[in-house]
């Protein structure tokens, strides 16, 4: 049970990151393109994505920025694993 | 500004320590084309950018080195875990132990300390991108060395990543300069020499890996 949660767990923040991955790099080519018609396009979506899952992620699984802790106590952005931890990523 | 995000930017997930290629890939944190010195370098050089899109570029490459700083260490960190005494002196990494234990300190992997030498920022448009590009393939080169001597599948994937980061920066920067291609300076005042000489033109190389 626990590592089913903990592979589901990893799953997702796995979504989150090939999401977010995609953001930054149509950010990057827009740096150079800014009149890119299609990159926007696909930015717009690629952000709305990731905003929805990174949503789904936080409100399972625990904050990816401190602002979204919520108002539980104890505090939960100093909770383990971080990023460097195993388990983490 | 910076907003930490508590995750990193591609996994790394390290089942089997290995100090050797830790002291390795350790050069990619704190050597000569690592991603410290990337990050400083664009973090830096943007101050002084004539234009939108050269702002932006550094800006955004120098946020995504540190990133990449934070995949290298986590790659060190994960590698040095739970080491026998055996292991440290058999590996050589005994020489970094004695002075950091398996604290991640930036150095090179011949033990050199980080120093800002290894970047330049000139205040001019086109000596920057043009070190820009330059480094972006020296990092580059030295991610292949790496894949070289790495056997462990977990290590080669966030390398190959990091690797193709670096081909893609240069093309960014390769359209940044472009874009700059009217400040060549020859026209530049004390250079009216070069203002007669036949013009240069700028030939930006598109490299397809």
């Amino acid at each position: 049970m626990a590592d089913y949660n903990e592979n589901s767990k990893r799953e997702k923040l796995r979504q989150v990151q090939e999401a977010d991955f995609l953001a930054l790099d149509l950010q990057l080519y827009l740096n150079t393109h800014p009149n890119c018609i299609r990159a926007l396009e696909q930015y717009t979506n690629a952000v709305k994505k990731a905003k929805e899952i990174r949503n789904e992620y936080e409100k399972e699984y625990g904050p990816l920025t401190a602002g979204a802790s919520s108002s539980q106590t104890p505090w939960q952005w100093i909770k383990n694993p971080w990023t460097w931890d195993k388990e983490r990523s | 500004m910076w907003v930490y995000e508590k995750k990193l930017q591609f996994p790394v997930r390290i089942k089997n320590p290995d100090p050797k290629m830790a002291r390795i890939i350790m050069s990619q944190y704190g050597g000569p084309d690592g991603e410290l010195g990337a990050s400083l370098r664009y973090l830096s050089q943007r101050f002084s950018m004539p234009d939108e899109v050269s702002k932006a570029t550094l800006n955004d490459i120098g946020t995504e080195e540190l990133a990449h700083l934070e995949m290298i260490g986590t790659i060190v960190y994960q590698l040095t875990r739970n080491l026998s005494e055996e292991d440290i002196k058999a590996s050589g990494f005994d020489a970094y132990f004695v002075d950091h234990n398996t604290g991640i300190y930036p150095a090179s992997a011949a033990g050199v300390p980080f120093t800002a030498a290894y970047i330049q920022s000139k205040g001019d448009v086109i000596a920057d991108l043009t070190e820009d590009l330059a480094a972006e393939q020296k990092a580059r080169a030295t991610y292949d060395n790496i894949l070289r001597l790495a056997d462990d599948p977990d290590v080669i994937e966030p390398i190959k990543f990091l690797r193709e980061r670096e081909v893609v920066h240069f093309q960014r920067f390769g359209e940044a300069k472009l874009t700059n291609s009217n400040r060549f300076p020859i026209n530049i005042k004390g250079a009216e020499d070069f203002a007669s000489a036949p013009k240069f033109h700028y030939i930006i190389l598109v490299v397809d890996y």
